[in-house]
């Protein structure tokens, strides 16, 4: 980022194209556990932004922009409306905003499975931490 | 979810579609799309009147918040019903009227009717809802299209200039409203204005009752432009004519009047109510006629008129109310001023709508509205002249047009003033008929000017912009069936009384509803030679020879100081509220975060602190506290000696590497306390914020620690030491006393049973308290907006600069 800085990093960059799907898998792990085990739309969130912040350490940020192609503000509002959604979603049901509920399905490969409509908030948050962290991050890092 | 629900929220629920219509119809004009509505919920009202004549009240509930007993009640009776009638009818008619009035190739049509259809619903919504939270959220509704909708040309200055006023004064007015209504619930425990109502009797003497009674009318008094709030329609007369048509002379103002009208049942009977809204009425009406006839601007001479109008109006409901408490052998003796004010209501709305199109028609053909510019159209537009001459005519109360009866009614109604023996009348109560005898000769004279200057006299055509011609003929349909409706009215007003007027009236004064269930209003134009009719031919008298040397006393106008009105005050408290806003936040916006943060800490420790010493609430005890192993004592030192690193690092980078180890130490205590989640979580937060450290620190100056005073240190020093004492001391007296039971043990036994999940803090995050992480998440995306916004503004000033 430093554009005075003219380091070799080939082994921290080749390194970082294998860390980040590991790191990117683990937070999507994390955020579909949340529900049983530690993680959810937060950490998720936090985890997959960290895996961008170590792309962006060893990548300059144009390189970064230009690979992932991303608008994290737009990711960010549809984020907040997918919360949002879902929380007028209980309207349909007649029940108080933000209602949740849950239920056990057989999916093929699976076995039993938890659905729950809190997985579906728990996206919305997911994508509004990403995008908010990676908006305040690109941002800052841009004005140079 | 009834039709009638739907009826008043239709206008809204159009105005989401009529962007799309407006950007795949180009060709056709938007208005065509919107004027089915009105029409069809003319239509629908209509069908309202049989149930009202014969006393049937229609009530349908959703409910919408029924813990705090706000429902969305709709309500039809006689007066609401009325309302509802002139809301839709004039709304065709305007919509009609705006088709030719607004070009489709040059304005910007889809803005203009999402306006329009917002403030049509939120009207509506006012005069059907019972409840008065749901009264007040569409009141407030309609003051925001206003404002939009006077601000429609907001290139002008003027247009803003007005705009603002009319959104500061009568949202100033509700606001004060929504006191009164609040004070109401106090007293009734109830919104719904029926329950209110029921319950009169046992609050007459609270002594919230009379001030619940001013808060109440100062929301009236703003919307319906009473004195001394009037100044904001004049400037309001910057909004399209059709908009000027529709809100600020047929509709929105006459709000104010509504809820006077609506709140008759409650608060009239008490000489407060009768003192306040009458005189502020009757004076309303003598000033806005006498100031009317100094404007030279069409448009301000029918702006003043409707202040003056609305204060008439106001005024006969004020006397009205009188009725409640006087004893007469003949029931309908003191209620003709009410009759009056609603039959008046009724007509001013025709006649004033069918002017203002006329003057929109004369704007859009010549190119001003100036009467100094104007004259002699009379033979270039033989129509538009007929229609002024019909409106004008039946303002200033001449047979054979609806304003002649209205302005008799009132003028019997101001005369019997001066019988009543009540509220001590006898002392100022001459002050009445003097008023309206005045008032009405002013209104004379500006009605002959309105129609005479403009279309008598020496025509000039060098001083216009356009050449004068006829208005198309679909600009003329509406003022039309206005004017005809000025005549009609005149010929048959029992029409209107048998079915509008009498539910009406019974809505606002229902107490003194005889026995069979209505009143009984016949309306005859002739009377014979009583008092009415003589001050009627003196007010043509006078009125005629005031017309006639208005150029020899015109100049009273000059006497009352300009530094004195009513406007320079409202300009002069405007910039002073400006300037000393602007004053007081230069004082503490120092522009330095360690300035902010020092005052955020400096409460911080001395409202904790207080809170701490006042309640008592220290204590301390080892009781139920885990053993101190070597783990943890060993992070404790190693967060120390970050933190100590920070304050005595030579340069950022260490400064920020050592914040990140105490981050990352708090995270193994995490560990160790087996808070899995809070770990991870403090894992990434800290890892993602060195990573934006860094890339701050790059923009940073140089970093320099000597040039800081003594006693910038030592202020630090204290702050710093208070804020980690006070947070010690709750963290110790937390844990060493338990006042209530751990809220954990609920979270503990439902998160799996009513939410489905075994991860308590996600459950917690996303169901149970889920409402505050919406509202988490929604800062954070505020303030990744914000970041994004300044830094992204700054970088093009500087491109620019």
């Amino acid at each position: 980022m430093k554009k005075n800085v003219k380091t070799n990093d080939v082994i921290f960059q080749t390194a970082t194209k294998v860390v980040v799907f590991i790191i990117i898998i683990y937070s999507l792990h994390l955020f579909f556990s949340g529900h049983y085990t530690p993680g959810g739309g937060f950490i998720g969130g936090l985890m997959t932004s960290s895996a961008f912040v170590l792309l962006l350490l060893a990548f300059d940020i144009k390189t970064v922009v230009n690979t992932l192609q991303l608008d994290y503000i737009k990711l960010t509002a549809v984020g907040l409306l997918i919360a949002v959604l879902t929380g007028i979603g209980s309207f349909a049901f007649n029940v108080p905003f933000l209602t949740h509920t849950f239920s056990y399905v057989e999916l093929p490969f699976l076995g039993e499975t938890a659905l729950a409509t809190a997985v579906l908030f728990d996206l919305g948050v997911y994508l509004v931490v990403i995008g908010v962290t990676m908006t305040i991050i690109q941002t800052i890092g841009e004005t140079e | 979810m009834t039709l009638l629900h739907v009826a008043i929220l239709s206008p809204f629920l159009l105005a989401i579609f009529i962007p799309f219509l407006y950007k795949f119809f180009r060709q056709v004009h938007t208005g065509w799309f919107v004027l089915v509505l009105p029409i069809l919920l003319f239509i629908y009202f209509v069908q309202f009147i049989e149930d009202s004549m014969h006393g049937h009240n229609i009530r349908q509930t959703v409910e919408w918040i029924p813990s705090l007993g706000i429902n969305f009640t709709a309500y039809i009776d006689g007066l609401g019903l009325l309302f509802a009638l002139l809301i839709s009818g004039i709304g065709a008619l305007v919509v009609l009227y705006s088709i030719y009035y607004l070009s489709k190739d040059k304005e910007q049509l889809n803005t203009f009717y999402v306006y329009l259809l917002m403030f049509m619903g939120a009207m509506l919504g006012v005069v059907l809802s019972d409840n008065l939270i749901v009264l007040y959220t569409f009141w407030e509704f309609t003051s925001l299209s206003s404002f939009l909708l006077i601000g429609y040309w907001y290139k002008r200055e003027k247009s803003r200039y007005g705009a603002q006023k009319s959104m500061i004064i009568t949202i100033f007015g509700g606001l004060l409203m929504l006191g009164g209504f609040i004070m109401l619930y106090i007293m009734t425990n109830t919104f719904s204005i029926r329950e209110i109502i029921s319950q009169v009797p046992q609050i007459t003497d609270h002594q919230l009752f009379v001030p619940a009674l001013i808060l109440v009318l100062f929301g009236a008094f703003t919307k319906s432009a009473q004195f001394p709030f009037y100044i904001w329609l004049p400037d309001a007369m910057e909004a399209p004519t059709p908009v000027s048509a529709y809100l600020h002379s047929a509709t929105m103002v006459k709000a104010g009047i509504y809820l006077v009208a609506r709140f008759s049942p409650v608060f009239a009977g008490t000489p407060e109510w009768f003192w306040i809204v009458s005189l502020f009425g009757i004076f309303t009406m003598f000033w806005g006629s006498f100031n009317a006839v100094k404007q030279t601007d069409l448009k301000g001479i029918l702006a003043f008129s409707t202040v003056s109008q609305l204060g008439m109006i106001m005024s006969m409901f004020g006397i009205g109310s009188a009725a409640l408490v006087l004893d007469s052998i003949d029931n309908s003796y003191y209620t003709v001023a009410t009759l009056a004010a609603i039959f008046h209501l009724i007509n001013h709305a025709t006649f004033k709508g069918s002017l203002f199109m006329v003057v929109g028609i004369i704007d859009h053909e010549t190119g001003t509205r100036d009467i100094r510019k104007l004259g002699g159209l009379m033979s270039l537009m033989p129509i538009t002249f007929t229609i002024s001459i019909i409106g004008a005519f039946s303002m200033a109360g001449l047979p054979p047009f609806n304003g002649f009866l209205s302005k008799e009614m009132f003028f019997t109604s101001m005369i019997r003033v001066l019988e009543m023996d009540v509220f001590n009348v006898e002392t100022i109560g001459l002050l009445f008929p003097i008023f309206a005898w005045i008032g009405s000769i002013f209104t004379f004279i500006y009605s002959m000017v309105l129609v005479f200057k403009t279309f008598t006299g020496k025509y000039q055509p060098e001083k216009l912009k356009k050449k004068p011609h006829e208005a198309p003929i679909g600009m003329l349909i509406s003022p039309i069936i206005l004017a005809s409706l000025v005549i009609i009215f005149f010929f048959f007003p029992n029409i209107l009384a048998y079915t509008i007027i009498e539910p009406a009236m019974a809505s606002v004064i229902p107490a003194l509803l005889g026995d069979e269930g209505h009143f009984h209003v016949h309306i005859s134009p002739w009377h014979g030679f009583t008092v009415e009719l003589f001050m009627t031919i003196g007010v043509v008298a006078l009125g005629i020879l005031g017309y006639l040397s208005l150029t020899k006393w015109r100049s009273v106008y000059g006497l009352f100081p300009e530094k004195l009105t009513l406007n320079k005050g409202y300009n002069a408290a405007l910039e002073q509220l400006d300037k000393s806003s602007f004053r007081l936040t230069r004082f503490y916006m120092t522009g330095f975060i360690r300035d902010y943060l020092a005052y955020i800490f400096t409460f911080f420790i001395l409202i904790l602190g207080t809170s701490l010493v006042l309640t008592d609430g220290f204590s301390f005890s080892l009781a139920d506290t885990a053993p101190v192993g070597i783990y943890e004592a060993v992070l404790a030192i190693v967060m120390v000696i970050g933190t100590i690193t920070v304050l005595f690092s030579k340069s950022r980078l260490t400064a920020i590497i050592a914040l990140g180890s105490v981050g990352y130490s708090l995270s193994l205590f995490f560990v160790l306390f087996r808070a899995p989640d809070l770990a991870l979580t403090q894992l990434c937060v800290e890892t993602v914020s060195v990573a934006l450290f860094l890339l701050c620190f790059y923009h940073l100056p140089e970093f320099k620690k000597k040039e800081k005073k003594l006693h910038f240190k030592l202020t630090n020093l204290i702050i710093s030491l208070g804020v980690g004492t006070i947070v010690t001391l709750i963290a110790l007296s937390a844990n060493s006393q338990r006042v209530s039971e751990t809220i954990s043990t609920y979270f503990v036994e439902n998160s799996y049973k009513l939410a489905g999940g075994k991860n308590m803090v996600n459950v917690i995050l996303v169901d149970f308290r889920g409402f505050d992480t919406l509202f988490e998440i929604t800062v954070l995306g505020i303030a990744a907006l914000g970041i994004f916004s300044m830094i992204r503004l700054q970088v093009r000033k500087g491109e620019e600069g």
